[in-house]
């Protein structure tokens, strides 16, 4: 276990595993993507009070988790990289920043169109939806933040500080509509209770769960690549590979 | 794992927990702030002021809905089963408003204790489910209160 950490943290061996674990999660991507979409538009059933409008949760529910869950992982990597000092762990935090802020963008997109026809507003400024938009802020500012620096190598304690103090914001969001009265609703999905939902309703939205994240796998692996590659351009096992 | 490294991690999570800490205690003192609206009880305790806009949130009690024959003008009661607080509305409701449905209403509060709507919301809970679903809890007297199918 401990060996295999430490190999991760090579860039080459990191290389090598991220192009050999690529194909089968863009597969699992497409395919849980495709099943996913025709069976949460087309076969799954219309909610009671909501009619059509509801199966935007087929989207929104999961660029949500995305985006919260993909923080947490640029959080771990910058814990990492501040303590084991793993250059690999700054390189995998950098590539996923964009496809994270990319999420959280969505589901506030996604839910704004939502809360036009059921709560009759496109914004308010509840915790959640305040909470979620702060979020934003803090993908776009690490980004930023990255993008000052002159060189790859450098800010990269900078930015790993940023999100860690950014992560706070997670369980700010997560109990958002338990702590405060809002307009949006509690979670209907909690680990505790089984779904508040018949389950020709949840099976594809945790297909579309499940596709999402395979497609966020299959990008960091493929960006994850391309940077260890601008990254280590002068070693001498990347010139090979170019020659 | 080395002295330096072990440090390191000491001031990473130590970071992350005054963040926390720091955070919290904002959050803490800012909460009546941060929520969205109030209860009839607190504005039956006098706790929301009289002359300024604000957000009321409850269920829109049954039986209460006023419609006028020839205008928008609609009137109801927002309960949180424990005080009710009167509400007059001159616009469209949103499509989820019904009897028994959550309801954000945004407005000001008059002397005389009525509420004048600016702006209705409707809140929805976080059940969903397909209509025959809803029927058949509906037949059993098993549908979550305030959740009325639609037609």
């Amino acid at each position: 276990m401990w060996t295999f950490i430490h190999k991760l943290g090579s860039p080459k061996w990191c290389y090598t595993l991220c192009g050999r674990l690529q194909p089968g999660f863009w597969a699992a991507a497409a395919l849980l993507l495709c099943v996913g979409s025709v069976w949460a538009l087309g076969y799954s059933p219309r909610d009671y009070q909501m009619g059509d409008s509801y199966r935007i949760i087929y989207v929104h529910v999961p660029s949500a988790i995305l985006a919260q869950s993909i923080f947490i992982a640029m959080a771990v990597a910058s814990a990492v990289l501040l303590v084991w000092k793993i250059k690999v762990a700054d390189m995998a935090a950098r590539v996923m920043a964009p496809f994270g802020a990319a999420m959280t963008f969505l589901a506030l997109f996604s839910g704004s169109l939502w809360g036009v026809p059921t709560w009759g507003t496109w914004w308010t400024w509840d915790a959640r939806l305040t909470s979620m938009l702060i979020q934003l802020f803090l993908y776009l500012g690490v980004i930023a933040l990255r993008g000052a620096f002159g060189s790859a190598d450098q800010g990269a304690k900078a930015v790993a500080v940023l999100t860690l103090v950014g992560v706070v914001n997670i369980p700010i969001i997560k109990y958002s509509v338990v702590w405060w009265n809002t307009l949006h609703q509690p979670a209907t999905f909690t680990l505790t209770q089984p779904p508040a939902m018949v389950a020709s309703m949840w099976m594809p939205l945790l297909v579309m769960v499940l596709g999402f994240y395979c497609f966020f796998i299959a990008l960091t692996l493929y960006r994850l690549r391309n940077e260890i590659l601008r990254r280590e351009s002068r070693t001498r096992w990347v010139q090979e590979l170019a020659d | 794992m080395r002295a330096n490294r072990k440090r390191r991690l000491v001031i990473v999570v130590g970071l992350v927990a005054l963040v926390a800490v720091a955070v919290g205690l904002t959050l803490y003192a800012l909460r009546a702030n941060i929520n969205l609206f109030f209860t009839p009880s607190q504005i039956a305790a006098g706790e929301a002021p009289h002359d300024r806009t604000m957000r009321i949130g409850g269920v829109v009690k049954k039986g209460s809905v006023e419609r006028s024959g020839d205008s928008l003008q609609v009137a109801f009661s927002v309960t949180d089963f424990a005080s009710d607080v009167r509400v007059s509305y001159d616009d469209i409701l949103p499509d989820l408003f019904r009897e028994g449905q959550g309801v954000v209403v945004i407005g000001r509060l008059r002397d005389d204790g009525e509420f004048i709507a600016q702006q209705v919301l409707a809140k929805h809970d976080e059940n969903y489910m397909p209509p025959e679903v809803a029927e058949a809890l509906k037949a059993t007297g098993n549908l979550p209160d305030g959740s009325v199918p639609s037609s």
